[in-house]
C-alpha cells in the first residue's frame, strides 16, 4: 500500500535529541563509584616485555588494579566484526590477547590501570616499568616479506595473513591474443576513520554476576561473542549495550576496548570502569584502512574492449590481523560486476608489519581497489586516445551478468544511466574540449576533468552470513515498539527502519517507537552496522515481522467485526475495506481489544529472523572538476557529483547526507589524509586532528549528487547499498581530473601538495622559470 | 584535567611582574590555547601559573601622538581581525590573524602567547617582522625594548628574561605608513592548520613604478620566523616589473634555512618560498598602489 | 589547588570548587553533568566542546575553570526555550543537518552565537565561522543550509516580527 512514506525524507528520528544534547553517548554516563581504566602502549614498534615491574605504581594511593598479560586471561582470538563462523577454517585469524608480551607497534597493549580517577591513573602508568627486548621493526610490508624477516606473530610461521585469491577463465591465453596489454603500479596510504566520537566503553559486574559493558560500538551481538571468548566465559554472561554513536565508519565494527574493559571491571570486583580513550589513542590504538599496493595488467582489444586484467596487491594489515585479508577478498570480489571481463586473475597478500591495526572502513578494499583501476583505466584511454566515459561504456555489465565465482547476479544496473546523468552535470563534452584550448595558454592553473566509476554489494553474502532479526509489538494506543539488533550509529537507520513498518502496516511513522539502544539482553539477534547491509537484510526482517503484525491485526478485526480478513486492509492507522475505502475502526480498537477483550485476548507480537541469502549490486559515479595550481602542487575541487544507481531512496535526505559524507571522506582519501611514521622506530607523527588533515568546512566544495532510482527486485522496498558506496568513486575521479589538467598521472593517494610538486617538477612541467639561484 | 600546582589570577601588570619577581619559575598563561596543549602531551607539567586574562589594558590596540602603533600582548587574533586601527594602518596584521586556527581559537589566542611561544610557525611573527616590531618587556627593574627580529633566539626559545613580562608590541609609523603588505600562509587545509610556511611581504614603491623599499619575512623556512635581508637589498631604486619581482623570490631562499620535516621536504620549501614570495609581493604591489597585477 | 568560582550556566548561578587545573569542558561535563558539550579531541580542533562564554564560542576544553569565574556560560541544554527549540535548532532538524549527533552541539552553539549576532552572513563567511568544527559525517553540506536557514530574516535593519 503507498502511503509516500517511503522515499519521502522524513527528519530524523533522533535529530531533536541531538540537537537538543539529550541524546547520550558511552561517554555521557556516569555512574556512582565509577574508576578509570587506562592503557600503558608500548613505546616500541617490536620488542619483547621481558619483565614488568607494576608494586610502585599499586602502591600509589588511589590505584585500585594493575593488569598486565600476567594477571589477565591470555585465550587467543580474533576482534574482527564478523559473524562466527561454525567451520573453524573459515573464521577470523585468532592473533590477539588482551593484553600482551610482544609490543608489536607503537601503541600495543602492554598493561593497563585501574585508578579512581584520571590524573591518579596517568600517574600510575607512569610508575609501571616495562623491560623490553628490543626486535627488528619491520615498517613496511617489503621488509616483512624480506627473506629472514622477524616474525610479528611467531605462532603464526609466515609474515602473511593471507594469500588467497581467485581467478575467472584463462587469464594467460587471453592476454596473448590481445591487441594490447597495458600494466600500471599504485598506492594507497593509510587513513583513519574519525569518528568525531572516539572509541570508549564502561563496563562492571551487576547483581547476577554478569559483565555488563556499555560501548561505542557497531556490533554489540559480535562484541558478545568475542569478549565472551577472550575471556574464556560463557557468551550468556556477557551483556553488551549500545547507546547512541558517534560515528563508525567500521572502526567501530571491531572489538578494540570491550574484552580489556572486561577484565578491568573483573580486577576490580565488579566495580564501575570506564575506558575512554583520547584522540591520540583513538588514531593508532583502534583501527585504520589498510595502506595497499597494487600491480594492475590488463588486456584491452583494439576496439576498446576489455579483454582480461591481472591484479597483483599487497596490503598492509599491520600488527594484528582484525578483518585482515577479509578486506583484499570482498575488495577484489566487488568490481567484477562492473566490467565484462573475460579473464580475471586477482593475487592479493595481506602481509603483517609492527604498524597499527588496519581493519574494516568505510566500503571495505574496495576504494583501494578502485583507485587503481578506475586510474588504470583512465590511463588505457589516453594511451589509446578515447574518451574516459567511452571506454567504459563500452565495458560495463548489465542486468543479468553472474559472477563467475558465485553466481550471484545483477538484478537491477542503472550504472549507464548514472554515468549519462554525471556527464550531463559537469558539461562533461563542453568542459573537456574548452580546458583544452585554455590549459595549453600557458597558465599556472590548470582545469581537468575525471570521473571514475563503481559496483559494490550489499551486505556480505555470500561470504559472510546475513541474518538479521526484528521484533514488533503492538502497543494499546495501536502504535508499535519496533526493536532491531541492527545499529543505528549515525546514518539513520533507525529513521529508514520506521519508514519501512509504518508503510508495510498502513500506520504513520509517528505511530512507529524505535528503540535505538541495542541490548543483546534485549535486542533480537543481527550481527551489526557494516557492508551496507541494515536497510537491505535488516529491512528484509521488518518487512516480514511488519507483514506478520499487519496480518494478525487484520485477523484480530476479522473476529471481532466478522469481516473476512482479505477484504480488509490497514490505511493512516484504520482498518479500512480493501474495496471501498470505508473505515471499519481504527488500529488502536483492535488494539486495545488485543489485550484486554476477556475471551479473545491475544497481544500482538512479531518476532522473526531472515536469513538473506541474496546480493544486490549498486553502481555509480563520481564527475569532478579540478584546478590544479602548478607552482603549488595545491588541488581545488571546482565542481563534484555523486550519481548513484541504489535502488528505490528510502528517504531522500537521509540518502543526501550518506552521498555528502562519504565524498568528503573521500576527498580527504584523494588529497590530504594519511597517517605517517618515523620510518626507523614506526613511532606515529600525526595522530593527533592538528597534523592529520581531515577536510575543514573551507576545504569541502558544494558536493552535488543524484540518484537513478532502478528497483531491485530482491531488496525489502527496491531498495540497496548506499552507506559505503559513495566513498569509493572520488578519490580515483579526482586523480584522473589531475591527470586530464596536467598530463602528468600520479598513481598514489594522497596526493597532497608535496607529492604533486615531486611529480610535476620529475615531468618537467616547473622547468623555464623559477629555478633556485645557486649560491 | 591539567597539573597545575599554583595559580594566580594578576589583576595588573604591577601584580604579575611582582608574582613573577617573587618566583621567576612562575609561568604567563595568556589565551591557554598553546600552554594548554603542551600540558595535554606532558612538556609541562606541575607549574605554577599566574593568568593575565582580566588585565584589561593589555588588550588594548592603539596609536599614540606619534603614530606608533601599540599592540597590547594580550590582544586577541580576532581583536586583530575586528581593530580598525589594524586595518586602516597595518592590514597584514589582520590578513596573518584570519589565518589562525579557526574562530574558536582566535578568540582566546593572543599575539603576545603567539610570540613568546617561539614557535617557528607563529602567524603573527612574519608579518610583525616586516613591520619591524619592537617588543615592551617590562620586569620589576623596568621596562626593555626589544626588536622582534632579535627576540627569536631558536625553535621554542625566546629572549624573555626570568621576571620579564611582554606588554606590547610597538610599530613606529615610517614602518607602515605608504607600505603595502601581504601575508600568505601556506597550509594544508584552509583552516584549523599549521603554516608549512608562510610569507609576508611589505613594500613602498615611488610614484614612478620604481621598488623604494621591499621587506621579506619568512615563518617556517627555518629554526625561527626570519628575515630576507639579501632579498631586501636588491629592489631598492628597480622597476616594478615581473623579471625584478622573480629575482626578488629566488634570491629570497638565500635567506631561508629549510629542512626536510613531515610536513614538506626542504626542496619543496624552498621551491615555495621563490613561488609565494613574487605572488605575496605582487599583491603588496597591488596593495602599494600604482602597480596593477592579476 | 581547589579555587572557588562563581559563575552563570544556563541561566543558573552555580558556586562550585575546583582544582585549578579543571577545564571548563570538565565542569560542565562531570560536576554538572551536561552531557551534551562534548569532547573529541582535548585540544582545540574539533569543536565538539563549544559553549557560549558571555555569547562568544569558546572551545571550553582549552578553557581554564578559574577563568569561569563571574562569567555566563550558556551550553546546547540551555538554548530551548519553555522546551520550543531554538530556530538554530529548528533548522538543524530540518534542513537534515544532523547525522551521529556528536559534533551538532558544537555547531549549534556556534550557529546560536552566529544569530544573535541579528545579521545575514555570505556563504563563505559562514563557512569561515564554523570553521572551527570538524564533521566527519555531513559533508557539512546541511550543516551550511541549516545555519544559512537560521539566518534567514536577519538582515540588518529590516526589523519586524522573525518568526
Amino acid at each position: 500500500m503507498a502511503s509516500g512514506i517511503i522515499g519521502a525524507s522524513l527528519p530524523r528520528l533522533d535529530a531533536m535529541a541531538k540537537v537538543t544534547g539529550k541524546a547520550k553517548y558511552t561517554g555521557d554516563y556516569f555512574l556512582a563509584d565509577m574508576l578509570v581504566g587506562k592503557i600503558l602502549r608500548s613505546p616500541y614498534a617490536h620488542a619483547r616485555v621481558i619483565n614488568i615491574e607494576t608494586s610502585e605504581a599499586e602502591a600509589l594511593p588511589g590505584v585500585e588494579a594493575v593488569l598486565t598479560h600476567e594477571n589477565v586471561p591470555g585465550n587467543i582470538y580474533a576482534t574482527a566484526g564478523h559473524p562466527h563462523s561454525l567451520d573453524p577454517e573459515r573464521g577470523d585469524v585468532a592473533d590477539k590477547t588482551i593484553l600482551t608480551s610482544k609490543a608489536r607497534f607503537v601503541g600495543d597493549e602492554i598493561a593497563a590501570v585501574v585508578a579512581v580517577d584520571e590524573i591518579t591513573a596517568a600517574r600510575a602508568l607512569k610508575l609501571i616499568k616495562v623491560e623490553y627486548e628490543m626486535l627488528e621493526a619491520l615498517l613496511s610490508t617489503e621488509a616483512a616479506l624480506r627473506e629472514g624477516a622477524p616474525l610479528v606473530h611467531d605462532e603464526r610461521g609466515s609474515n602473511i595473513a593471507g594469500s588467497a585469491g581467485y581467478h575467472v577463465g584463462d587469464i594467460d591465453s587471453v592476454m596473448q591474443q590481445a591487441d594490447f596489454i597495458f600494466s600500471d603500479e599504485f598506492e594507497t596510504g593509510i587513513v583513519q576513520h574519525c569518528a568525531l566520537e572516539n572509541h570508549v566503553s564502561y563496563a562492571y559486574i551487576d547483581e547476577d554476576e554478569r559483565i555488563v559493558i556499555v560501548s561505542s560500538t557497531q556490533i554489540p551481538h559480535i562484541a558478545r561473542r568475542i569478549v565472551g571468548q577472550a575471556l574464556g566465559l560463557p557468551w550468556g554472561r556477557i551483556r553488551i549495550i549500545k547507546p547512541y554513536v558517534g560515528g563508525g565508519f567500521g572502526g567501530k565494527q571491531d572489538v578494540c576496548l570491550e574484552p580489556l574493559n572486561a577484565a578491568m571491571t573483573m580486577a576490580v570486583g565488579g566495580r564501575p570502569v570506564k575506558l575512554e580513550l583520547t584522540r591520540e589513542e583513538y588514531m593508532i590504538g583502534t583501527r585504520t584502512r589498510h595502506s595497499v599496493k597494487l600491480k594492475l595488467k590488463t588486456a584491452v582489444s583494439n576496439e576498446g574492449k576489455l579483454l582480461a586484467i591481472q591484479v597483483d596487491a599487497v596490503s598492509n594489515t599491520g600488527a594484528y590481523a582484525s578483518h585482515g585479508h577479509s578486506v583484499m577478498l570482498a575488495g577484489g570480489s566487488k568490481f567484477k560486476y562492473l566490467y565484462n571481463f573475460d579473464a580475471i586473475r586477482y593475487m592479493p597478500r595481506t602481509v603483517y608489519t609492527n604498524l597499527p591495526v588496519a581493519g574494516a572502513m568505510r566500503a571495505y578494499g574496495s576504494p583501494q581497489i578502485a583507485f587503481a583501476l578506475e586510474s588504470h583505466l583512465d590511463n588505457i584511454a589516453v594511451k589509446l586516445d578515447i574518451d574516459p566515459v567511452e571506454l567504459r561504456l563500452k565495458n560495463f555489465n548489465r542486468v543479468g551478468y553472474k559472477d563467475p565465482n558465485t553466481g550471484n547476479q545483477i538484478l537491477s544496473c542503472g550504472v549507464r544511466e548514472c554515468v549519462e546523468r554525471g556527464k550531463e552535470l559537469i558539461d562533461w563534452d563542453k568542459k573537456r574540449q574548452s580546458f583544452k584550448e585554455k590549459n595549453e595558454r600557458g597558465s599556472h592553473k590548470k582545469r581537468g576533468l575525471g570521473m571514475a566509476c563503481f559496483s559494490y554489494g550489499t551486505g556480505t553474502y555470500p561470504a559472510g552470513l546475513e541474518v538479521a532479526g526484528a521484533r514488533i509489538i503492538l502497543n494499546q494506543d495501536g502504535s508499535v515498539q519496533l526493536q532491531i539488533g541492527a545499529t543505528e550509529i549515525g546514518q539513520g537507520s533507525d529513521t529508514v527502519f520506521a519508514q519501512m513498518a509504518a508503510e508495510t502496516m498502513g500506520i504513520p511513522m509517528g505511530m512507529v517507537n524505535v528503540v535505538s539502544t541495542q541490548d543483546t539482553d534485549i535486542s533480537p539477534f543481527d550481527t551489526g552496522s557494516y557492508a551496507s547491509r541494515q536497510t537491505y537484510i535488516t529491512g528484509m526482517a521488518i518487512r516480514k515481522a511488519a507483514g506478520e503484525v499487519k496480518n494478525k491485526i487484520l485477523e484480530f478485526a476479522r473476529r471481532i467485526s466478522d469481516l473476512p480478513a482479505d477484504c480488509l486492509e490497514i490505511a493512516d492507522a484504520n482498518i479500512i475495506l480493501k474495496d471501498s475505502g470505508s473505515i471499519i475502526m481504527p488500529v488502536a480498537a483492535v488494539a486495545l481489544q488485543s489485550y484486554y477483550d476477556r475471551q479473545n485476548s491475544e497481544p500482538i507480537t512479531a518476532d522473526i529472523s531472515n536469513n538473506a541469502r541474496v546480493n544486490a549490486i549498486s553502481f555509480g559515479t563520481t564527475f569532478v572538476e579540478v584546478e590544479v595550481d602548478i607552482k603549488t602542487g595545491q588541488i581545488e575541487i571546482i565542481e563534484i557529483f555523486n550519481v548513484h544507481d541504489s535502488g528505490k531512496i528510502i528517504n531522500r535526505q537521509l540518502a543526501e547526507g550518506q552521498v555528502h559524507g562519504a565524498v568528503s571522506m573521500a576527498l580527504g582519501y584523494a588529497l590530504s589524509e594519511e597517517l605517517l611514521f618515523d620510518n626507523k622506530t614506526g613511532k606515529p607523527l600525526n595522530n593527533n586532528l592538528l597534523d592529520y588533515k581531515l577536510p575543514t568546512i573551507l576545504d569541502t566544495p558544494v558536493i552535488g549528487l543524484d540518484f537513478i532510482e532502478t528497483f531491485e527486485p530482491t531488496g525489502p522496498y527496491g531498495n540497496k547499498a548506499l552507506g559505503e558506496p559513495p566513498t569509493i568513486s572520488p578519490a580515483p575521479a579526482i586523480r584522473n581530473a589531475v591527470f586530464d589538467a596536467t598530463g602528468v598521472a600520479i598513481n598514489r593517494i594522497p596526493i597532497r601538495p608535496q607529492l604533486a610538486f615531486e611529480k610535476f617538477k620529475a615531468a618537467g612541467l616547473l622547468e623555464g622559470g623559477d629555478q633556485v639561484v645557486p649560491d | 584535567m591539567y597539573l597545575i600546582d599554583d595559580y594566580i589570577e594578576a589583576d595588573s601588570v604591577d601584580e604579575a611582574v611582582n608574582l613573577l619577581a617573587d618566583n621567576p619559575e612562575r609561568l604567563i598563561i595568556a589565551g591557554g590555547t598553546d600552554l594548554l596543549i603542551k600540558m595535554r602531551d606532558g612538556i609541562l607539567e606541575n607549574v605554577q601559573m599566574v593568568g593575565i586574562r582580566r588585565i584589561e589594558p593589555l588588550r588594548k590596540i592603539e596609536k599614540d601622538e606619534q603614530n606608533v602603533i601599540s599592540i597590547g600582548a594580550m590582544a586577541t587574533f580576532n581583536d586583530l581581525v575586528r581593530s580598525e586601527l589594524v586595518q586602516n594602518n597595518i592590514p597584514i596584521m589582520a590578513e596573518a590573524a584570519m589565518t589562525v586556527g579557526g574562530p574558536q581559537i582566535r578568540e582566546m589566542a593572543t599575539v603576545g602567547g603567539n610570540l613568546c611561544n617561539g614557535m617557528p610557525s607563529a602567524d603573527s611573527a612574519p608579518a610583525l617582522l616586516v613591520l619591524n616590531a619592537r617588543l615592551k618587556l617590562l620586569s620589576k627593574s623596568g621596562v626593555r625594548l626589544a626588536p622582534l627580529q632579535e627576540f627569536y633566539l631558536r625553535p621554542g626559545k625566546v629572549d624573555l628574561r626570568p621576571g620579564e613580562l611582554l606588554t606590547e608590541i610597538l610599530i613606529s609609523k615610517e614602518d607602515y605608513l605608504n607600505f603595502g603588505g601581504c601575508y600568505i600562509k601556506f597550509a594544508p587545509r584552509k583552516a584549523m592548520d599549521l603554516a608549512i610556511l608562510g610569507v609576508a611581504v611589505t613594500c613602498r614603491i615611488r610614484v614612478t613604478g620604481i621598488f623604494d623599499l621591499v621587506r621579506i619575512a619568512l615563518g617556517v623556512a627555518g629554526p625561527t620566523p626570519l628575515r630576507c635581508e639579501i632579498a631586501e637589498n636588491f629592489p631598492p631604486g628597480k622597476p616594478v616589473n615581473d623579471s625584478i619581482i622573480a629575482e626578488i623570490g629566488r634570491l629570497a631562499v638565500k635567506s631561508s634555512r629549510a629542512r626536510d620535516s613531515q610536513r614538506a621536504s626542504k626542496e619543496f620549501r624552498e621551491h615555495l618560498v621563490v613561488e609565494l614570495t613574487q605572488r605575496a609581493l605582487k599583491s603588496a604591489c597591488n596593495r602599494a598602489g600604482g602597480i596593477s597585477y592579476d | 589547588m581547589i579555587k572557588k568560582i562563581n559563575f552563570t550556566v544556563n541561566g543558573k548561578k552555580r558556586e562550585l570548587e575546583i582544582n585549578a587545573g579543571e577545564t571548563l569542558l570538565e565542569i560542565i561535563r562531570k560536576r554538572l553533568h551536561l552531557t551534551g558539550t562534548k569532547e573529541g579531541c582535548g585540544v582545540g580542533e574539533c569543536g565538539a566542546c563549544t559553549v557560549l562564554i558571555d555569547g562568544t564560542a569558546i572551545n571550553s576544553c582549552l578553557y581554564l575553570g578559574v577563568w569561569a569565574d563571574g562569567r555566563e556560560i550558556v551550553t546546547v541544554e540551555g538554548l530551548a526555550k519553555d522546551g520550543e527549540l531554538s530556530k538554530v535548532q529548528k533548522a538543524f532538524i530540518s534542513e537534515g543537518a544532523v547525522q551521529c549527533g556528536f559534533c551538532t552541539p558544537g555547531f549549534v552553539i556556534t550557529a546560536s552565537a552566529l544569530q544573535s549576532r541579528g545579521h545575514s552572513l555570505t556563504d563563505i563567511e559562514v563557512k569561515e565561522e564554523l570553521a572551527g568544527h570538524f564533521c566527519r559525517c555531513t559533508g557539512y553540506q546541511n550543516i551550511i543550509k541549516a545555519v544559512k536557514k537560521s539566518l534567514e530574516n536577519e538582515t540588518a535593519g529590516t526589523g519586524g516580527d522573525h518568526t
